[in-house]
């Protein structure tokens, strides 16, 4: 749906701005993650605002299909939620002869919200990974009050279930027992609601919520998802946004980069409920 | 168009209203054309709308149908997989975890779901809607009846969408703050969310049949020296009873398929558990959730079409069985009568 609409808006303001300037009538594809398609659209559509005769067109698929698209010389950028492998890298060595560029661009931080009642002090990624597969069922387990834990996550469609699915359950599945609601939106009222509650989601959703601190393991320090904590990488649940290219960019590709890398770029991750990458 | 078809049998009983013979006399030849056109069109409607169900069923069918054949989809899954025991890794059950590394289609926990807030919106709807009507028909002082009924049919005009947001933002609130339960969103919030959408259905079903009954019924048993309560429970009730198990098989496949009720008031969980206080996940509700995103042609989005195909066999079977159930009753009952 997304990618259509900026895809139909790409063409509208290509054949509405006619000739313009110096890249006008050129095209620019993006291809890649589900979890970015919003936020690419975002951009491109802004880009376009500003660079009239310039199309930007968005698509999604999967990380993974971006960066076979990559690869096989598809797209001019590859929008992935991962880091390209050293074999997919490899790949795009031998084909062009030129190493892979990554430009992380912006940065994701999975908070996890519960009721503003709920004292349990923090929580550690091996603590949540057991809430979530149903092998810790009492609060008590994790420091908090003798009552039951009821999950909520998000429904099987949702990039930020995938996410979470690998990064905290490291891949095994959700226990049957968690609710799944529609949209970050309705989690974060279900546990505002709910004092036994435990939700996840953006950053930006947590209004009359908790949200609860998350350790990396035993030893280490519970972490807030501030933004100062997941530009700096101290949050344990974030991850890096990346743009891949073939080469240095150059021309319209470079351009767009730079834009979406300038104040302006970044403004919109955070729009959107990302972070901004941190300034090199 | 189910709600009406019923009450149209019921109320077409006893007393069939036969034209004036002079009526014919007073048409002319162009209101006869007219008439003639006219019923072609309503005729071309009516099969349109059975056209209309067959292509459904067949295109839905079709998708479906790879879960059988495609060797490809029965990798990942078969009827064995659908409905028997899984093999899980600590020991067997019954899953649905269509995303998953080892995807998991068991078909039995979102069955389970479904039923569970079938019966529960059932159980609430049933008694209510028929105690109303009852009411509204025997009971009630005309001037009552006129807002008591429309006021219950104006209850069938609220989107589901606002019912199931106000189950799943006020009502879900109150019933855990009354009674406790551990799991905010489960069968019995979803249920009572879904009865305010089928007692209207059963209201307005039982309703007709009991006004359908005759009112020489009425007169003999009050003449007879039977109160007003004996006549109602006694005569008029036992009259009208293929008319309100109608309304309360119509009542089921609205329960059945319901779906954004169940999507926002249920949790969504795919719990294998007949606890009425635990979260479900219902046939229609996966749909709704999955369907948007399920990449076409894959194991997963032909098994949608399945459950697709599954609701609207059952519904069909529940109505079918229920209208010949009817008609059974029906003959049997006039049978006694005469």
């Amino acid at each position: 749906m997304r990618t259509g609409l900026t895809t139909l808006l790409a063409i509208a303001s290509a054949l509405l701005s006619g000739c313009g300037g110096g890249d006008a009538g050129k095209t620019l594809t993006v291809k890649g993650s589900d979890t970015m398609v919003a936020l690419g659209g975002r951009w491109a559509e802004q880009f376009m605002l500003e660079h009239r005769g310039v199309v930007v067109q968005v698509m999604g698929g999967g990380s993974g299909t971006g960066i076979n698209a990559l690869v096989n010389g598809g797209t001019d950028i590859c929008q992935s939620s991962r880091p390209m492998t050293d074999k997919e890298r490899a790949q795009v060595k031998q084909r062009f002869g030129k190493e892979v560029k990554e430009i992380p661009v912006a940065l994701d931080g999975i908070t996890i919200y519960v009721n503003e009642t709920n004292r349990t002090p923090s929580v550690t990624l091996a603590q949540l990974k057991a809430v979530y597969t149903g092998k810790i069922t009492n609060w008590k387990e994790l420091g908090g009050e003798d009552l039951t834990i009821v999950a909520y996550g998000r429904e099987n469609n949702s990039g930020t279930y995938m996410y979470f699915k690998e990064h905290v359950l490291g891949g095994d599945d959700f226990a049957v027992s968690v609710q799944a609601l529609q949209g970050t939106g309705g989690i974060v009222s279900a546990v505002s609601k709910d004092e036994r509650a435990i939700g996840y989601g953006g950053v930006g959703y947590a209004v009359k919520v908790r949200e609860l601190p998350v350790r990396k393991d035993e030893s280490s320090d519970p972490v807030l998802p501030t933004e100062e904590n997941v530009v700096s990488g101290k949050y344990p649940i974030s991850r890096s946004l990346y743009f891949y290219t073939v080469g240095e960019p150059e021309g319209l590709t470079k351009e767009y980069i730079d834009w979406v890398l300038s104040p302006e770029g970044q403004k919109i991750c955070k729009h959107e409920g990302y972070f901004p990458v941190a300034r090199q | 168009m189910k709600v009406t078809s019923p009450s149209h049998d019921s109320s077409s009983g006893p007393s069939t209203a036969s034209p004036h013979p002079a009526a014919h006399d007073l048409l002319g030849r162009r209101s006869r054309r007219l008439e003639a056109v006219i019923e072609v069109a309503i005729r071309a409607s009516a099969f349109g709308v059975i056209a209309a169900l067959l292509l459904i069923f067949v295109f839905i069918g079709k998708e479906a149908l790879p879960v059988f054949y495609s060797e490809e989809v029965r990798q990942e899954v078969d009827m064995r997989r659908l409905f028997l025991p899984l093999k899980l890794d600590g020991g067997s059950g019954f899953v649905w975890q269509p995303v998953a590394t080892v995807p998991k289609y068991s078909l039995l926990p979102l069955f389970l779901g479904t039923l569970k807030a079938t019966v529960v919106a059932l159980v609430i709807s049933v008694p209510i809607g028929i105690g109303t009507a009852v009411f509204c028909s025997e009971f009630a002082p005309q001037w009552l009846r006129e807002i008591v009924k429309p006021v219950v049919e104006l209850l069938a005009g609220i989107p589901s969408v606002v019912i199931g947001f106000f189950a799943l933002m006020v009502l879900a609130s109150w019933l855990q703050s009354a009674f406790g339960w551990g799991v905010r969103l489960n069968a019995i919030t979803a249920g009572i969310g879904l009865s305010l959408a089928v007692i209207p259905i059963v209201f307005t079903v039982a309703e007709d049949a009991l006004t359908a009954v005759p009112s020489s019924y009425r007169d003999g048993s009050l003449a007879l020296g039977a109160s007003t309560a004996q006549t109602a429970w006694r005569v008029v009730l036992p009259a009208a009873l293929p008319g309100i198990f109608a309304a309360c098989v119509l009542g089921f496949g609205r329960a059945f398929g319901e779906t954004m009720i169940v999507l926002m008031a249920s949790g969504n969980a795919a719990t294998m558990s007949l606890d009425p206080t635990q979260s479900f996940r219902s046939f229609s509700a996966t749909i709704a959730a999955e369907m948007a995103e399920v990449s076409r042609g894959s194991a997963h989005y032909h098994v949608l079409f399945f459950i697709g195909a599954l609701l609207f066999v059952l519904t069909f079977l529940a109505n079918f069985f229920g209208h010949w159930y009817v008609s059974r009753l029906r003959a049997k009952l006039q049978g006694k009568t005469r």
